[in-house]
């Protein structure tokens, strides 16, 4: 199966999944925390809309986790405040 | 007396009247600091303007805003910052320019710190690498506008009524003595027009001509970062802009951070009337000049644009103070850009002439019938 | 310059798109989706359409895309008058496109309709369409045990396909106690089908269904543990709660059409009967801007079927338009009666299943409001205190709604909180002032700052949907325009082997 490498730990996930899709599956759920109140966030719509998801792929920071694609490799954070 | 309008104009005029020992409503078409304060940056400047009755007037106001600010809870109520002014020049021509302008300022009791281009790193680590040179304002500042306006209301204690119009005046001869609304009529010993964009329309409302147009401005905002930018930064061309009169699109970056942490990237100008449509083109340019300044911005995603209409007069000059042609009338708009920096002096000065009081400054400049009448 | 740009490629946006091109307009779809189908068809790579009703329709949809130009994972950000269409392509290294068209049919869709309660933004609470979107789309189970709640029909098929998938669904938790629309239902053949198959379904996998109840409160350290749920009174307050285990919560009050696009551009717009702001459109999916027509959820949120009626009258009324290509009139007669009855459902299940102000008083002072600048209900009030009469204002004086999601997410609430406090219910231009977003989608300064005229690229797409001819997304003319030669039947319903409406 491949595999994303989410701060430092490997994580699976299966072709056409979204990272924010295989970050769930692996338990992970929440990756960055929020910049007034630290507050942890996750998935929250899935489809684009609340941007809660908002990581960071290959030095690519502020992507939604669940619009774009895992592919084989990827280095994701998540991390600071609204990172 | 009435206040028409319930912007940062309106509500520094309630305030200081309020202060001076008046009974005061405001009057608001639509919400409080709907209109063009609604749109605004929060730009409290003294850099972008020459010597003259305007920047007289934005030294005043500049001292009015520190008081306030110092006032029980006000300043943090309104995120009240002195951050200070950077501008920045290109070209050796536009830094010698700076230079120029500063030294008149200077003369007019303006602080005005000449920066090297080696020296702006300092200032503003992420500026581009190639800039020729800057001058440093420290007393440019800067408020969050919409709060400004709705605290000063809260703390002038005036009657606030919105989501009413003001249909016409009411007359005693010649004399101007309240307003009639859509909600019924208001007598008042005085009536103030602090409408902004739409004061020319009052002003007919008690048949005098005030000369008042709308100028858009687009401002686009950010996605949230850490703090990427300390200062309020522009480039030389600005005042140029600022003073233009040429119809088309004109736009030159003003790039600020703010306490949420987004990135105000302001100041396409133009004269188009009230159209609200998105301009890409004026986006487009606002978006290039900011990259100019800031490279970095490049990787930054906008995330919301608005747009608002500066009431600006043929001379860019204010209309303050008591108009002869309507005795009861006091006009209090056409601050332009600048009606939030403005703001306090007009509110200090307009409630020292309804009180009988020697106003601070000379209000010749302001007054509202210096305008040729229209046939 | 194309003949139509359709924005949205959903069960809407594929019948209009597919419709138009078959009548023989040159067609682009432009959609922000990785496969075609919007949310109500998501799927995953490997799809075998066994999670979804009405699969055959989509499929031959489907198959029926190497008529146009098919541009997935393009995100439109800004359409002017005229038209042209930007859009951002790419789910990482984004790249700006433009395409020109004399027609735009907006077919953007919904997203949930989210309410706030103490502790939703706790990690693991996810919203109903978000939960099922991840099943669908990623065969990923949002949890191991799941609560189920909000308003309206769309709570049973999350339920039962997160059970299908292996996850214990603690309950389902219907605010509304809609018993007279079951005899609405009974009266619709499909859809009494599809409740009876829930039913069963819920009886299968032991899923306690209760009406009449809400979450009211999330609890847990870093991520969900645990929800109050309550029963409702008539006046929608609790009068009975306790506590349910899980460790995910999906929850959906019905859905926010996604206006972005034809508030750019002018429309006009209406109230719906579920408080939604929506497109007002035509009989013929005409929007008050000449050129722009809307279809599916946009005017009005009514489900897939209806959007593929509607989405069809659109593609045909596009035909007409620019093409002089004259529909045949029983097939229309037959499709505009089919949206008069499917709307009429529509209707009756929004009366069914209301957002009950209730919300409203179930929230605590430091309850979050907007999720993106963290603005409490507690700071929306003293907005109001400071003269915030109106949504607008008070996201002005407040933050809330300014941040990434711009209000998608809270603009509903905000609406409701801003408007009662002034002692009235929101009106279409309170939702309306919350619904302006001159920038749809992030757009990274560089690429505003660029406008080189850039052509969609060929797109990798999934394999069923390549164009057949390989020959870089331009549009394949399948004839030679003329409406009436269409075998599949796209304007000629009768013939029984109909893309969109088998039925």
């Amino acid at each position: 199966m491949s595999q994303i490498v989410f701060e430092g730990r490997p994580v699976p996930f299966e072709p056409g999944q979204s990272i924010g899709a295989a970050l769930t599956a692996a338990g992970i759920r929440s990756w960055r925390t929020t910049r007034f109140g630290g507050r942890p966030r996750g998935l929250f719509c899935g489809i684009g809309v609340c941007f809660d998801c908002l990581i960071t792929v290959n030095g690519r920071p502020s992507l939604r986790a669940c619009m774009v694609e895992a592919r084989p490799g990827d280095v994701v954070q998540g991390g600071g405040p609204d990172a | 007396m009435v206040v028409v309008g319930g912007g940062v104009v309106g509500a520094a005029c309630a305030y200081y009247a309020a202060r001076a020992g008046l009974t005061v409503t405001v009057i608001e078409r639509g919400a409080v600091a709907g209109g063009t304060t609604g749109a605004g940056e929060g730009n409290l400047l003294v850099s972008d303007k020459e010597p003259g009755p305007e920047l007289e007037l934005a030294l005043f106001s500049s001292a009015r805003w520190t008081e306030l600010a110092a006032e029980d809870g006000l300043g943090a109520a309104f995120e009240y910052e002195t951050k200070g002014g950077l501008v920045v020049a290109e070209t050796e021509e536009g830094a010698a320019g700076l230079e120029e302008l500063a030294v008149r300022q200077r003369a007019a009791g303006v602080d005005a710190v000449a920066v090297p281009a080696s020296g702006l790193p300092g200032y503003e680590p992420h500026l581009a690498p190639d800039l020729a040179g800057g001058m440093f304002y420290p007393q440019d500042a800067q408020v969050q506008p919409m709060l400004a306006a709705a605290h000063l209301l809260r703390a002038s204690k005036a009657e606030v009524r919105t989501g009413v119009t003001v249909t016409g005046m009411l007359r005693s001869g010649d004399r101007v003595t309240g307003v009639r609304t859509d909600r019924g009529d208001l007598p008042a010993g005085a009536v103030v027009n602090a409408a902004g964009t739409w004061g020319g329309e009052v002003a007919a409302l008690a048949g005098v001509t005030v000369p008042i147009l709308p100028r858009r401005g687009f401002i686009l905002v950010t996605e949230p970062l850490p703090s990427l930018i300390r200062h309020k930064v522009y480039a030389a061309e600005y005042v140029a802009d600022v003073a233009s009169d040429d119809e088309g699109l004109e736009s030159s970056a003003v790039v600020e951070g703010t306490p949420s942490g987004t990135i105000l990237i302001g100041a396409s100008r133009e004269r188009v009337g009230f159209d609200r449509t998105l301009s890409l083109p004026a986006l487009r340019r606002l978006a290039r000049q900011a990259i100019r300044l800031f490279p970095a911005l490049a990787d930054v995603a906008a995330i919301r644009a608005y747009c608002g209409f500066r009431p600006y007069c043929p001379d860019h000059l204010p209309v303050i103070g008591p108009d002869p042609r309507a005795e009861g009338l006091l006009h209090a708009c056409g601050h332009e850009g600048a009606g939030i920096g403005l703001a306090a002096a007009t509110g200090h000065l307009l409630a020292q002439s309804l009180t009988g009081a020697r106003p601070d400054l000379d209000l010749g400049p302001f007054r509202p019938d210096r305008f040729p009448e229209q046939p | 310059m194309r003949d139509v740009v359709v924005i949205g490629a959903g069960p809407a946006g594929l019948a209009a798109a597919v419709t138009a091109a078959t009548a023989g307009l040159d067609v682009a779809l432009v959609d922000a989706g990785r496969r075609p189908g919007g949310q109500y068809y998501r799927h995953h790579a490997a799809e075998t359409g066994a999670l979804h009703h009405g699969w055959d329709a989509f499929v031959r949809l489907r198959d029926a895309l190497d008529r146009l130009t098919y541009l997935p994972g393009h995100r439109v950000w800004n359409v002017e008058d005229g038209f042209t269409v930007h859009a951002l392509a790419g789910d990482r290294d984004e790249r700006p496109v433009r395409i020109d068209a004399r027609t735009v049919i907006v077919a953007t869709g919904a997203h949930d309709r989210s309410l706030p309660f103490p502790g939703w933004d706790l990690p693991g609470v996810l919203t109903a369409g978000g939960a099922q979107a991840l099943l669908k789309g990623d065969r990923v189970t949002a949890g191991e045990r799941v609560v189920v709640a909000g308003t309206g029909p769309f709570l049973l098929p999350v339920a039962t396909g997160l059970a299908g998938a292996g996850a214990t669904v603690a309950g389902v938790f219907e605010g509304n106690r809609p018993y007279g629309f079951a005899r609405r239902v009974a009266g619709h053949a499909d859809k009494l089908r599809e409740a009876v198959g829930y039913a069963a379904l819920l009886v299968r996998y032991r899923i306690p269904y209760r009406t009449g109840h809400a979450v009211v409160a999330a609890h847990g350290d870093g991520r969900v543990e645990a929800v109050t749920v309550a029963r409702l009174d008539r006046d929608g307050a609790s009068v009975r709660e306790r506590v349910i285990v899980c460790d995910t919560v999906a929850v959906g009050y019905g859905f926010t059409p996604q206006l972005e696009i034809p508030v750019q551009l002018g429309c006009a717009t209406r109230m719906d009967a579920d408080g939604s702001l929506v497109v007002v459109a035509d009989a013929a999916q005409r929007t008050s801007v000449p050129g722009v027509y809307a279809a599916g959820e946009t005017t009005g949120v009514g489900g897939a079927q209806l959007s593929l009626v509607e989405g069809e009258l659109a593609g045909l009324a596009a035909a007409e338009a620019l093409g002089g290509i004259a529909a045949d009139p029983a097939g229309v007669r037959r499709l505009v009666a089919r949206r008069r009855r499917l709307r009429a459902f529509a209707e009756a299940m929004h009366r069914a299943y209301p957002v009950h102000p209730g919300w409203m008083d179930r929230l605590r002072d430091d309850t979050i409001v907007c999720r993106c600048e963290e603005v409490t209900r507690g700071r929306i009030a003293e907005a109001a205190g400071l003269g915030a009469t109106d949504p607008r204002s008070a996201k002005l004086l407040s933050r809330a709604g300014m941040g990434w999601c711009q209000g998608r997410v809270c603009g509903y609430a905000t609406s409701w909180l801003a408007a009662s406090a002034c002692g009235r219910s929101p009106g279409p231009d309170d939702l309306l002032g919350t619904a302006r977003r001159p920038i749809a989608q992030p757009v990274r300064l560089r690429d505003l700052a660029d406008d080189a005229p850039v052509r969609p690229h060929e797109v990798a797409q999934d394999p069923p949907v390549r164009p057949r001819d390989g020959a870089g997304g331009r549009p394949v003319r399948p004839r030679d325009g003329t409406l009436r030669a269409g075998p599949e039947g796209a304007v000629r319903p009768r013939d029984g082997n109909h893309p969109i409406n088998p039925a």
